[in-house]
């Protein structure tokens, strides 16, 4: 073949350096940070609408068996089942249902989460003691005045220490997500395996996410619930 | 793209120039290329705005070499006007045909010798060596499943019995017959469908009566790690595979003749022809006439090794080889 | 519902794969999956309990490392497994012996965390009594701290069983080949080898959780079970460290 024709510039590979090498290289990470940008979104997306939607419907239960007692085991059994099941195993097992994306994906990690948030819900309310209860009553409060004024509320630190293991759980399965076919971090690790920086930046930033909402849930629980920084805090 | 209307026109201008400095065509041979029409003028893609109506989506395989091809094939009928779209890193031959025959995809490169013998049962006996051949088999067998093989690439990118040096030394090996009496002590790592691949695990088995203590499915990303590490013995690797060289792998000559010519050719469904007009083949042909083997390995090698993304490199070589301006 | 019943079908009957050249499916090659994801699942949690109870007894009976021990789950649970598996891959290679270390990483920390909550909450009189009565330090963990904790210990253990169990079936990204290999490879067994696979490897992380469960509460000694509500409610109220961890 003419050479000339082949006008592509041909790189001579001598010398060996960290990218080369499938090295670990902060210069080529601060250069390349774009490429886990969009990943990096997609993955929040997929954990707080997981977790938006898993709350809502966990709350919702947690405050109906609240009052009907008998729904506690069979809503445990249930979600402790989906709970149970691995995320892989559960995208899959959804693929005939769902097909691919983010909706199969999300169905998967919102099932998890429902455990977690409807136990704590309950344990919060149950923690609330009878002398309160009481006292409200006996300032003449209704059941549901109850409940938001007074319940709820005091139950928030429990609900809270759910949300945070909830988000920090779904944050680590959404690094699955890619199998189907929802995108993530997950897909970047894997788009180059072998190469240290990659790996280590992609999952870096993964731990990161799971560290800031943990961090954030955190605080905002000390902020809506002044009276508890005067307990031991977690 | 509208304000570098004069940057375009003065790079086809610099492109004319150097073009007509070299004057020649490509002529290798059995590559089956239709290319006696090329005007001295330009090999600039040329943008036809009639092509707007037609939606393409190109898929490819799941490894660098696939995902680089499907780059440059998107990318160039982009600049020819066709609406393009990307559905790269479907995974293996097996599933980027079910998507290509199902509709998901309009057209993505696939390699003669992989398709004879994985869609159209060949068996190693009857195995052309000639890639002229190879390329006519392979286009008829997709003209039976209404997919048109487009004109292949000059490059081949076969697969390779792979082992380190050490171990070449080792064990005295040049051939792949050479592993006999051997292999039954060595670890074979490959991709996930190697182990039922004529030109891979099979193949071994079937024609050169090969049987390895174990076989280890990994990751095709990840089928030179495996050796560097010491964790195979031996590997299937490509020949454009730019880590051979660098490695100093050494591989095993195919005296048996395992493996066909793998040229890669772009697959695109009969409907699609008829629609996307004359331009599909055309800038087809524009762009594989640069793809020779020194050349792909150069590219693979900016992924791997330089660790681009397939998309800045897809682009590199369409500005290199002057086929899109700017 | 059709697809469900293929996979079923799958389980049990073995047939050529869909690209020829192999055998799949059929309880005999199900199993050898099945022996290769418990085996490695097994050699994991067996040596991250070596590392970890005997590390959390020591803890919680010195009072020393609290902030680790107890924040080792917390950290432990941000790090995705896939993250980690990725992380060794890239670092040392594929393998049985280099992915058994990384899961084993990820078994540690709840059974850390248990191990040492497990002793912190051992009623301070009997220790107290146990030493009056001239026990060493040792004997004090064996004999008091360690059966009054195995409760807890048992619920880490269940915990990180469930969690290995689930990571392992992504092991064929490490190049093991156990009940992942299905899913992840899906050409070579077949949508409904998948959708098998898929059902068995949730089968498994259950009845882990079942098998598991029941043996905690076995070693629950009377005394501590609960009337009505659960038994996790009035622990988790008991121990406001420990929360169940999530699975992969």
């Amino acid at each position: 073949m003419s050479p000339l024709l082949a006008q592509v510039e041909i790189h001579q590979r001598t010398q060996d350096s960290c990218v080369s090498d499938n090295g670990l290289c902060p210069s080529w990470i601060v250069d390349n940070f774009d490429r886990y940008v969009d990943p990096f979104f997609q993955h929040v997306l997929l954990t707080v609408v997981a977790m938006a939607i898993g709350f809502v419907i966990s709350f919702s239960l947690a405050l109906v068996a609240y009052r009907r007692r008998w729904l506690i085991n069979p809503v445990t059994q249930v979600t402790g089942v989906l709970y149970t099941i691995p995320s892989i195993a559960a995208f899959f097992l959804l693929l005939p249902i769902t097909g691919r994306g983010f909706l199969t994906a999300t169905i998967a990690l919102v099932s998890y989460v429902l455990l977690i948030i409807f136990r704590n819900v309950l344990t919060g309310l149950d923690n609330v003691p009878e002398e309160t209860k009481d006292a409200g009553r006996g300032m003449g409060l209704t059941d549901r005045q109850l409940l938001w004024r007074v319940e709820v509320p005091l139950a928030l630190p429990e609900i809270m220490a759910g949300l945070r293991i909830a988000a920090t759980t779904t944050v680590g399965l959404a690094t699955l997500a890619f199998f189907a076919g929802a995108g993530g971090l997950g897909e970047q690790i894997f788009a180059d395996i072998n190469f240290k920086s990659n790996v280590v930046t992609a999952g870096g930033l993964a731990v990161a996410l799971a560290a800031v909402l943990d961090g954030a849930i955190l605080l905002t629980q000390r902020a809506i619930t002044p009276w508890t920084r005067a307990a031991a805090s977690r | 793209m509208r304000r570098h209307r004069w940057l375009m026109l003065l790079a086809l201008l610099v492109a004319a120039l150097a073009v007509a400095g070299c004057g020649d065509d490509d002529d290798d041979s059995g590559s089956g290329n239709a290319g006696s029409s090329k005007e001295q003028s330009s090999s600039k893609i040329q943008k036809n705005d009639k092509n707007a109506s037609t939606k393409l989506t190109i898929g490819s395989k799941n490894f660098t070499e696939q995902k680089v091809l499907g780059e440059i094939y998107a990318q160039a009928l982009q600049a020819a006007g066709y609406g393009v779209s990307k559905e790269l890193n479907l995974g293996d031959e097996k599933t980027a045909l079910k998507a290509l025959e199902g509709g998901d995809i309009s057209a993505y490169p696939e390699y003669t010798g992989t398709a004879l013998l994985s869609f159209f049962g060949y068996t190693a006996d009857k195995l052309p060596s000639d890639e002229g051949e190879a390329f006519d088999l392979a286009k008829a067998g997709f003209e039976k499943k209404n997919l048109t093989a487009l004109p292949p690439t000059p490059f081949v990118s076969s697969n390779e019995v792979a082992v380190t040096k050490e171990t070449a030394d080792k064990l005295g090996l040049k051939k792949i017959s050479d592993l006999k009496g051997k292999s039954q002590d060595l670890t074979l790592y490959g991709s996930p469908e190697c182990r039922q691949r004529l030109d891979c695990k099979l193949g071994l088995e079937k024609v050169y009566g090969l049987k390895f203590k174990k076989f280890v499915p990994v990751d095709i990303a990840l089928r030179h790690e495996v050796l560097k590490k010491g964790q195979a013995d031996v590997s299937i690797v490509f020949t454009t595979d730019p880590q051979n060289k660098r490695e100093g792998f050494v591989l095993l000559e195919d005296d048996k003749g395992m493996f066909p010519p793998y040229n890669s050719t772009l697959v695109v469904r009969n409907d699609v022809i008829e629609k996307a007009g004359p331009d599909l083949a055309k800038t087809v042909e524009l762009v594989n006439k640069n793809l020779t083997d020194e050349v792909m390995q150069e590219l693979n090698a900016r992924v791997d090794i330089d660790k681009s993304t397939p998309e800045d490199v897809a682009g590199e070589y369409l500005k290199e080889t002057g086929l899109i301006g700017g | 519902m059709n697809q469900f019943v293929d996979a079923i079908d799958f389980i049990f009957s073995e047939r050529e794969s869909p690209a020829g050249g192999a055998r799949v499916g059929g309880l005999a090659k199900m199993w050898e999956l099945t022996w290769e994801h418990l085996q490695l699942s097994a050699a994991s949690i067996a040596i991250a309990c070596a590392i970890a109870i005997p590390l959390g007894l020591w803890l919680g009976h010195t009072g020393r490392g609290g902030f680790l021990a107890i924040n080792a789950s917390n950290v432990g649970r941000a790090v995705p497994s896939l993250a980690l598996i990725a992380f060794f891959v890239a670092y040392i290679g594929v393998g049985f012996t280099n992915l058994t270390l990384a899961l084993v990483l990820l078994a540690i920390p709840p059974i850390l965390t248990n191990a040492y909550t497990g002793v912190r909450q051992v009623d301070r009189d009997s220790v107290d009594s146990a030493r009056g009565m001239g026990m060493t330090g040792a004997q004090v963990v064996r004999r008091v701290e360690l059966p009054l904790a195995l409760p807890l210990i048992f619920g880490g253990l269940r915990i990180s069983a469930v969690n290995v169990v689930a990571t392992a079936t992504i092991a064929p990204l490490a190049g093991v080949v156990t009940l992942g290999d299905p899913i992840i490879n899906v050409n070579t067994y077949g949508d409904d080898g998948r959708l098998a696979a898929a059902l068995v490897v949730a089968l498994l992380a259950v009845v882990t959780e079942l098998v598991l469960g029941a043996v905690q509460r076995a070693v629950t000694p009377r005394g501590l079970k609960l009337e009505g509500g659960g038994r996790w409610r009035r622990l988790a109220v008991a121990m406001p460290h420990n929360r169940r961890e999530a699975p992969t």
